[in-house]
């Protein structure tokens, strides 16, 4: 039982009726709420100017066009280098917390946590705040030592703002990775005499190798489609904002904008195949599960200093916009100075107010779209690896391919295939809040997706075969051998699905029909606008981050105690 | 207090007369779709519920392009009563496309013309409720630390002093920025006014893509100077922002509009606050810190502060040219594409060259050289190139390539990858001139 084997005897199982049932029941799922919507509109990328006649010549202008090229460069190389640094930044913290016993690990995973959930407008205010060409950082450098450092410019300024808003997708899938691998495998290891760097190269990060992937994949591809970041950082040239710029400017009247998510979601679906690729004909699978993940280990006083002292340094950077955006929430006045002039909690009470049916709205969205993504998270991973189904690699790639279009677009898709239809009062089925659920959770399936394929991935076949051969059937084997096992791998993708839905803007802003169905990322948007709202919208960002980071405290307890409860 | 209560009871009266005329009590729901912050519907709507009991008002937050294209792509079942917002361009699309409703406002006292432009629509669509003028604001701290001089006109931004101070948003993005750039080439000539915007543009640190991207930069002091709508500076300077504001002298004060769409659910409500804008408690809203806009309404402004801008009595105002809201119409499309072609996805290009003439001029002020002069003039010629005429931006073949128009024509990613070339081309034979008088002068 090598961990890194080719597969002898993979997919021993073929289809049950039952499961060729979910495949049409997700397929059909998919293809109402995501690629109807989507084809309404990637449907001009094909047609010709002002006629419905089929062409291509609006790929060949795209080819031709240097600011496109130029951006479709840019966006790979800014990706690519994400991906880098986000690792840099995620691997010191999932590996000292999971390989050791580290006081405090659940609250480390937690504020790891915490970049992800930034909202929107509001964490590129309080980045520039500290670390802008004016904010606290330069300010003080200038006055100290009369030199500047641009952190926010341009392509760098772009990766390292998005390195430190997205390496929690490493950080939790690599956890989660870490947490499944069997003890006995590192024992063995150990025995044969391999300890230290040795140990973690050739033994465990292979063994986690997958869930690292699944991380660093959804880096690549949620830099390569992101677009506030560089729009706030005025980077123009890069593919996202270019597509968000063209379809928001002009319309429908323009097919580029259309060409070039197009042109996102072929990258999208690529990358995600690449790293499926990486890991295909190899065996992540272990089957021992009573070790119940790696023996954590006590450091020595030294190794403890250093390893508190890493944790705390990459901490602090990563939690630098946090930091900025409560100082807002409690500033007066911050103009051009490396602190706020004073400091007052009146914003707090000017949202107090609203903020509650904010978040109730909120929680309600975002705890739906999280539930909605499991689900087909679980379903679609298992079929994909569990199944011989034709076909079945089309359900990955089309809810892969979720990844790729710009909020906006789906957005838009959405007024446009489902404001025709009204419920039997004349109200629009667009204009209900499901529809805000909908696309939150469309929006956000492959994030669970890739968690929940990662923590299938490393679950021996052998464990079900053993099941069915006591007896079980395979609903049954599902549910009391498969997602038990699974349970690490599905919360992280309920968190990261839930967390980030929780302060998804784009989309929203199309869809939200009344104040009363406004989550809090639109209420922020709308607070953020003017001069005297930028306190009361940071306060409302602390509240969300706040309210977020105690969901995510809560999930990894519940991980750490169903851990122990299985006898770690 | 006193006064403002015979507002509201007169603002209540109007109400009434209003929906007494159509027979019926407005009531429900008003959904309205607005561009503008909280910090100026809350309380308008505040306002608004309190004069017209029985009426909730909806707001639907969306920046002017999306609040647009969400009232064309619901118009099949149309759930929204009102569009409120800046800029009057997208109230000519909408009524263009046939989606705004017709009505005649019985709210008194308000004249038939801000500057030289007049308050509403003459069709009866839509309706300035607020005025407001475009300018210059910039942050004093930064100014200081910086020394930067006071700006006074559009040209002072193209100072050397200036360069890499300066913010603007982009107009294709902004329907504020856009008659901004607008006012300048109707002001200044279409010419003219493309060699003041790119000579400015050389001195732009960023060109945002929110409008509302620019105060916040200059607010926070990661930029100097921001070319911004009047009220983003009036309201930051009320939440106590250090910062000024000036209009230039080729500026224009055009009013903000509200118009009802066309097949609203609730029509009677939409015209109530309509008639409640107009109104002088509607009015008198306007002056509070967060909002600061200017009324249309004269009779109103013996009730704001002394050293509050007044259009109406203010001679710089007078001054201010006409705008030509039909030229504007016609070109819009070009003119944003051009902005951004041959500026805004050029920065750094028209940034580069630009530096290198603000040190010639700096050699030349030291010791002049005619040769030098020559050459940097023939730099600043070929950056002031345009690949299109002003007839031409106007022309039908044009605009069909940026409408899309059914007949064949040139496609707009042509057009703009023309356009691109021509603006890399020229500042690239600029900067080789710049460099040459550069090495001439000193």
């Amino acid at each position: 039982m090598t961990a890194v084997s080719p597969l002898p005897r993979a997919r021993t199982f073929s289809a049950t009726p039952g499961q060729i049932a979910l495949a049409l029941a997700i397929a059909v799922f998919l293809l109402v709420f995501l690629m109807l919507p989507v084809a309404t509109v990637i449907y001009v990328a094909f047609t010709e100017k002002g006629t419905s006649t089929f062409t291509l010549v609006n790929f060949y202008d795209f080819a031709r066009t240097e600011l496109f090229m130029r951006s479709l460069w840019n966006s790979f190389y800014v990706s690519a280098m994400s991906v880098v640094w986000a690792s840099v930044l995620a691997l010191p913290l999932a590996y000292l917390t999971t390989r050791f016993a580290f006081r405090g690990a659940a609250v480390v995973q937690t504020l790891g946590f915490l970049p992800l959930i930034m909202p929107p407008f509001v964490g590129a205010v309080a980045m520039q705040l500290f670390f802008g060409r004016n904010g606290s950082v330069n300010l003080l450098l200038d006055d100290w030592f009369g030199f500047k450092i641009d952190f926010m410019e341009g392509l760098n300024g772009v990766i390292f703002v998005q390195s430190v808003h997205y390496f929690p997708f490493i950080l939790i899938n690599l956890s989660a990775a870490l947490r499944n691998i069997d003890r006995a495998m590192e024992e063995a290891a150990q025995n044969l005499g391999s300890s230290g760097f040795r140990l973690f190269r050739r033994i465990v990060f292979p063994l986690a190798l997958p869930g690292y992937l699944a991380g660093a994949s959804l880096v690549f591809v949620k830099v390569f489609d992101d677009l506030a970041t560089p729009l706030l950082l005025n980077v123009k040239d890069m593919l996202a904002p270019q597509a968000y710029l063209r379809v928001t400017s002009i319309g429908i009247a323009d097919p580029m904008g259309y060409v070039i998510s197009v042109v996102l979601i072929v990258a999208s679906v690529l990358a995600m195949w690449l790293s499926a690729l990486a890991l295909k004909g190899r065996d992540y699978a272990t089957t021992q599960r009573g070790g119940g993940g790696l023996a954590q280990r006590v450091m020595r006083p030294h190794e403890a200093v250093l390893g508190y002292g890493v944790v705390i340094l990459i901490l602090a950077l990563v939690l630098a916009p946090h930091l900025g955006l409560l100082l807002l929430s409690f500033a007066t006045i911050w103009s051009f100075s490396p602190l706020p002039d004073a400091y007052t909690v009146a914003h707090y009470g000017r949202v107090f107010g609203e903020s509650s049916l904010y978040i109730k709205n909120t929680l309600i969205y975002a705890a739906l779209a999280g539930g909605i993504d499991v689900v087909l998270g679980v379903a679609i991973a298992y079929l994909m690896l569990r199944t011989k189904l034709i076909g079945r690699e089309w359900l990955d790639w089309m809810a892969s391919a979720a990844l790729a279009i710009p909020g906006v677009v789906l957005g838009i898709g959405y007024l446009r295939t489902f404001y025709g239809i009204t419920l039997p009062d004349g109200t629009p089925l667009a204009a209900l809040w499901i529809t805000i659920v909908l696309a939150l959770a469309i929006r956000r399936l492959p994030y669970a997706l890739r968690a929940c394929h990662a923590a299938l991935q490393q679950i021996s076949v052998s464990l079900e075969e053993a099941a069915e051969n006591l007896g079980a059937t395979k609903a049954r084997t599902v549910r009391r051998i498969v997602v038990p096992l699974m349970t690490g791998g599905i919360l992280a993708g309920f968190v990261t699905s839930f967390a980030t839905a929780a302060v998804e803007l784009s989309a929203t802003l199309m869809l939200v029909q009344s104040n009363s169905d406004a989550p809090l990322a639109y209420g922020l948007y709308v607070f953020i606008q003017s001069a005297a709202g930028r306190g009361p919208g940071a306060a409302l960002g602390v509240v969300a981050v706040l309210l977020v980071a105690a969901c995510t405290f809560f999930s990894h307890l519940i991980v750490e105690r169903s851990q122990k409860a299985r006898g770690l | 207090m006193f006064t403002r209560r015979i507002a509201l009871v007169s603002a209540l009266g109007l109400a009434l007369a209003t929906t007494a005329a159509h027979g019926q009590a407005p009531s429900g729901k008003v959904t309205v779709v607005t561009s503008f912050s909280k910090d100026v519907t809350d309380p308008i709507k505040k306002a608004f519920e309190k004069a017209v009991p029985g009426v909730t008002l909806e707001v639907q937050n969306r920046n002017t392009n999306a609040g647009v294209k969400y009232v064309e792509e619901t118009k099949a079942n149309n759930q929204v009563d009102l569009f409120w917002a800046s800029a009057p361009d997208a109230f000519e699309v909408l009524k263009g496309k046939k989606l705004l409703t017709a009505y005649k406002p019985k709210a008194s006292g308000i004249p038939e013309k801000i500057g030289s432009y007049p308050i509403n629509d003459p069709d009866g669509f839509y309706f300035g409720f607020a005025a407001s003028g475009y300018g210059i604001m910039w942050n004093e701290r930064y100014a200081k630390a910086n020394k930067l001089p006071e700006p006074k006109d559009w040209q002072d931004l193209a100072k050397p002093v200036f360069y890499d101070h300066v913010s603007i948003a982009s107009p294709a993005r902004s329907g504020t920025t856009h008659l901004t750039v607008e006012t300048i080439l109707q002001g200044e000539g279409w010419e003219k006014g493309w060699r003041t915007l790119k000579e400015m543009s050389g001195n732009f640190r960023s060109i945002t893509d929110r409008s509302f991207g620019v105060p916040e930069a200059v607010n926070s002091g990661q930029v100097g100077v921001g070319i911004v709508i009047d009220f983003f500076a009036f309201s930051a300077q009320a939440s106590g922002f250090p910062v000024k504001f000036v209009y230039p002298t080729v500026t224009t004060v055009v009013p903000a509009n509200v118009g009802i769409i066309a097949n609203p659910p609730n029509k009677a409500a939409a015209e109530a606050f309509i008639e409640f804008l107009l109104s002088p408690a509607g009015q008198e809203v306007l002056l509070e810190p967060g909002i600061r806009r200017l009324p249309v309404n004269p009779a109103v402004y013996a009730k704001a502060g002394a050293d509050y801008p007044n259009p109406f009595t203010d001679p710089r105002f007078q001054k201010m040219i006409g705008f030509d809201v039909d030229k504007s119409e016609a070109r819009t499309a070009v003119v944003d594409t051009l902005f951004d072609q041959l500026i805004s996805f050029q920065l750094d290009a028209l940034k580069g060259v630009t530096k290198t003439l603000h040190e010639v001029d700096a050699a030349l002020a030291k010791k002049p050289n005619a040769q030098a002069k020559a050459l940097a003039d023939e730099a600043r010629t070929l950056i002031a190139a345009l690949p299109v005429t002003e007839a031409q931006a106007a022309s039908p073949e044009l605009r069909g390539a940026f409408t899309g128009a059914k007949e064949k024509g040139a496609r707009q990613a042509e057009v703009e990858s023309q356009w691109a070339s021509f603006a890399r081309d020229n500042y690239a034979k600029a900067k080789a001139k710049a460099e040459e008088a550069l090495k001439a002068a000193r």
